[in-house]
């Protein structure tokens, strides 16, 4: 933020998302007073927790010039194994040990993603759009198609502890699950990677120029590699934080959110083209996204129109700094 | 000169004796020898397939010759590879200077050098400091937080430079150095190169346009066929010897015959405007007349050649062909009009590089041969074929991709595609950019050809020589205004270097 009053500044995404969610708050709080809440501000973080961090290793992928649309099938597959693993074999695991499971197994199938793509050399979204369909298969045909609401009750505690919790002054409990905490983790690993490491200065100059980068020799297919496997681990975290929230190991759930996760990243700023992503402008996507899902009723737009908004934004948001640069290379032509 | 000989082996830098390189059947350099010392600037000259790239590569360890030996610095290393040959000090500026768009200016000097020095953790500050030492070295002021891809393309150069030089470059080898810049970026790039020297850097110029970097070079080689033919002082080389070493042949550089008397008015440009742009531009092209027009990189020449076949739209002001008004900011209606442009950047702007070279001429004439929405193919090719074959592109199968072909000839197939359709004014946007020598003499009668046959041309160039030997007038642009209206034949090349700076 280096200067206000500086133009680039107002045409970046991350202050119009910013002052599009200030807007947003204020005409919610206007129209309902309740809206500014402890509550209403725990529930948001709460359902910001899975969203931000797929958003999270989506972006690392878009910055090192891929696409990864499989992270959900990894997330659901990954969550789904180790807690049948878990009840299947030790059912007291601790809470961390199941976790660390997940994130091994979603690791694993990252390793997948990034064989095709760095060993092989092959387009980022055929593979992932592969590797999607055939976790997603390989989960509902070979491990199961059930819905586990008998959790390993290690989950079961991890869902119940806390972060904060209490009551608000007009009688309104709010809670902040631990497993915010896991968010800010993520959210500190990655942007210390990305900007403290030579690791992380490789993913973003491999997303600027993949043959430039191997030309100074950059070892470009080890850096695919390792982002692929992150973005997997993250999944296989975000999965179990998932399934440990809700209580309830569901095979179907997760697959479909991709897209919208790809939206809020975008809508943050990082470009399909690769090169650029910053972690604020992801976190901030991710706020708009959670605010459209959950709080859209509070202005008065009724729920089904979440799609017509998240669609409005993403063209608005994305399309007007594209097309002012578009509009700025015309003038220096 | 046996001693001398000897005592070039000691204190060279590169020592390369009987170096060859096949490539399956194909020999792409045969037993050469080069020396280059410390501090010396050397002119690597040769056309495009004489085997430059390949003695590149050979420098940079990225291929390992057939046989021959090959010593950089001190110790005679082989096999080289790319890490030992950075170690030594051999830096490459390729042509697209391998800059990352995305990072700042400090970074993208720094980078190479940290990866180097097997750093883990990147720090902004030692980059800040490795920028400002290179930059410092060769005085030159450039944002270092700027991003890259918000620099004109001569600061890019720097930068390139900047990061050979943080990684403690010996030898700085530069791919056509001068090919995306100006004249006076050219003679602020020699200032550099000077200094360069003085440290004791070396300096392997690989260029197929090297009379600009003459002056600065201690020697000449030439390259033809994978053969070194000449070598010698860089005194006794000029333009014209350079040519005939790499090409083999004489090219003679001859003005453009006169014009016409009878010549009529074809394109009438009226107080054409564009905010930020251009303004106020009135000129005629009369039919049969080549019309070259210069300046400076954001002089708004190309804005210019743009806005003449629609693909910018001016605020203000008419262009008419033949006294009918073509309307302005639809390429569509100006070439329907007959108007053709065959843009700067073929690579990117004019041709479809990954499809066949017969399509790419044929795509211009679609219309042509459907008949009710079906195409007749046969016809189509046939054409096409005809074309490629009056424009002498050499290519071994005409459904081969464009890419497979050398500059010169991809700039032909560019300018099939258009003769096809039989236009009266043709807009040219550099067109001889990234063109070999003899192709580019070959171009230059080209043009004089079409504008015999009465066609008008309009040539945007910054490459003096080929707008003074094919144009019959030239005007200069400057600021986005026309400035000065040179006749054909009246000034030399330095006085038009003069008139376009001032």
């Amino acid at each position: 933020m280096k200067s206000v009053f500086n133009k680039q500044f107002w045409t970046r995404n991350e202050t119009l998302v910013a002052v599009v969610i200030i807007l947003f708050c204020l005409i919610a709080s206007a129209s309902d007073p309740r809206f500014l809440s402890a509550t209403t501000l725990t529930d948001l973080l709460r359902a910001s927790i899975v969203l931000g961090i797929f958003a999270i290793g989506a972006m690392l992928v878009l910055i090192s010039g891929g696409i990864d649309v499989s992270f959900t099938a990894i997330a659901v597959f990954a969550m789904y194994v180790a807690t049948v693993l878990t009840l299947g074999t030790i059912p007291s695991l601790p809470w961390y040990l199941i976790f660390t499971l997940s994130i091994l197994i979603g690791a694993a199938l990252g390793a997948l993603n990034g064989l095709f793509i760095a060993r092989f050399g092959l387009p980022t979204l055929i593979v992932t759009l592969g590797t999607l369909s055939l976790f997603r298969g390989f989960l509902l045909t070979f491990v199961g198609s059930e819905r586990i609401s008998k959790l390993p009750p290690g989950m079961r505690d991890f869902s119940r502890s806390m972060l904060a919790r209490g009551t608000t002054e007009s009688g309104n409990f709010y809670a902040l699950p631990l497993a915010f905490a896991a968010l800010v983790f993520v959210v500190v690993l990655t942007w210390f990677i990305l900007h403290k490491t030579m690791l992380g200065r490789s993913i973003f100059a491999i997303g600027g120029s993949e043959e430039s980068a191997r030309r100074i020799g950059i070892n470009v297919r080890a850096t695919q590699f390792f982002v692929y496997v992150y973005v997997g681990a993250l999944a296989g975290l975000a999965g179990i934080i998932h399934g440990s929230l809700g209580r309830m190991a569901d095979p179907f759930s997760l697959v479909g959110l991709e897209l919208s996760v790809i939206a809020a990243v975008v809508l943050g700023g990082a470009r399909l083209t690769g090169g650029y992503g910053t972690v604020s402008g992801t976190l901030l996507g991710v706020a708009l996204i959670v605010l459209v899902q959950n709080s859209l009723i509070v202005i008065g737009i009724p729920s089904t129109w979440q799609s017509v908004a998240i669609g409005l934004l993403i063209l608005i948001g994305t399309g007007l700094p594209a097309w002012q640069a578009k509009r700025a290379a015309e003038q220096a032509a | 000169m046996p001693a001398d000989v000897s005592k070039r082996n000691e204190e060279s830098f590169v020592h390369m004796q009987g170096v060859t390189k096949h490539y399956g059947g194909v020999v792409a350099l045969d037993g050469v020898d080069i020396d280059i010392m410390p501090g010396e600037a050397v002119c690597l000259a040769g056309e495009n397939g004489s085997g430059k790239s390949t003695l590149i590569k050979i420098l940079a360890g990225v291929e390992q010759p057939t046989s021959g030996s090959l010593k950089i610095g001190q110790n005679t290393q082989s096999p080289l590879d790319p890490r030992t040959s950075a170690a030594a000090g051999v830096m490459v500026i390729y042509q697209d200077f391998s800059l990352f768009p995305n990072l700042t200016v400090a970074e993208n000097i720094a980078f190479a050098s940290e990866l180097g020095n097997g750093t883990r953790l990147a720090s902004k500050s030692r980059n800040l400091q490795l920028a400002k030492a290179a930059l410092q070295k060769i005085d030159v002021d450039i944002p270092v937080h700027a991003r890259v891809e918000s620099l004109p393309v001569a600061h890019k150069q720097l930068v390139a430079i900047c990061r050979a030089l943080a990684s403690n470059a010996r030898l700085i080898i530069m791919d056509e150095p001068t090919t995306a810049l100006t004249e006076r970026e050219v003679t602020s790039l020699l200032g550099i190169i000077r200094r360069l020297k003085e440290d004791g850097i070396a300096v392997l110029f690989v260029s197929h346009k090297l009379a600009e970097v003459l002056e600065v070079c201690e020697t000449v080689l030439v390259l033809r066929n994978g053969k070194l033919v000449a070598e010698g002082p860089a005194g006794d080389f000029d333009a014209a010897s350079l040519t005939r070493h790499m090409t083999g042949r004489d090219v003679p550089q001859t003005p453009p015959s006169a014009m016409s008397e009878a010549a009529t008015d074809l394109l009438k440009v009226n107080g054409l405007h564009k905010k930020g742009a251009f303004k106020d531009i009135n000129f005629t092209l009369r039919g049969g007349e080549v019309l070259g027009i210069s300046g400076l990189l954001g002089s708004g020449r190309t804005s210019l050649a743009k806005a003449l076949f629609g693909l910018v739209r001016p605020d203000s002001g008419s262009v008419t062909l033949s006294g009918t008004p073509v309307r302005l900011g639809d390429p569509l209606a100006a070439t329907q009009a007959g108007i053709g442009y065959v843009p700067e950047d073929r690579l990117t702007e004019g041709l479809f590089l990954t499809q066949s070279i017969v399509r790419n001429v044929a795509v211009g004439r679609l219309d042509a041969h459907a008949n009710k929405g079906i195409l007749n193919l046969t016809s189509l090719t046939a054409e096409a074929t005809e074309w490629l074959k009056r424009l002498t592109v050499k290519a071994p199968d005409v459904e081969a991709a464009v890419k497979s072909l050398s500059g010169g000839n991809q700039q032909r197939v560019a300018l099939a595609r258009w003769l096809s359709r039989a236009p009266q004014v043709l807009i040219l946007n550099g067109p001889s950019v990234g063109v070999d020598v003899g192709s580019k003499s070959d171009i230059h009668t080209i043009i004089r050809e079409l504008a015999e046959q009465g066609i008008g041309i309009i040539v945007i160039s910054d490459d003096l020589p080929e707008l003074l030997s094919v144009s019959h007038r030239i005007l200069v642009m400057k600021n986005g205004q026309l400035v000065d209206e040179i006749a054909s034949g009246t000034v030399d090349e330095r006085e038009l270097t003069h008139r376009l700076a001032s």
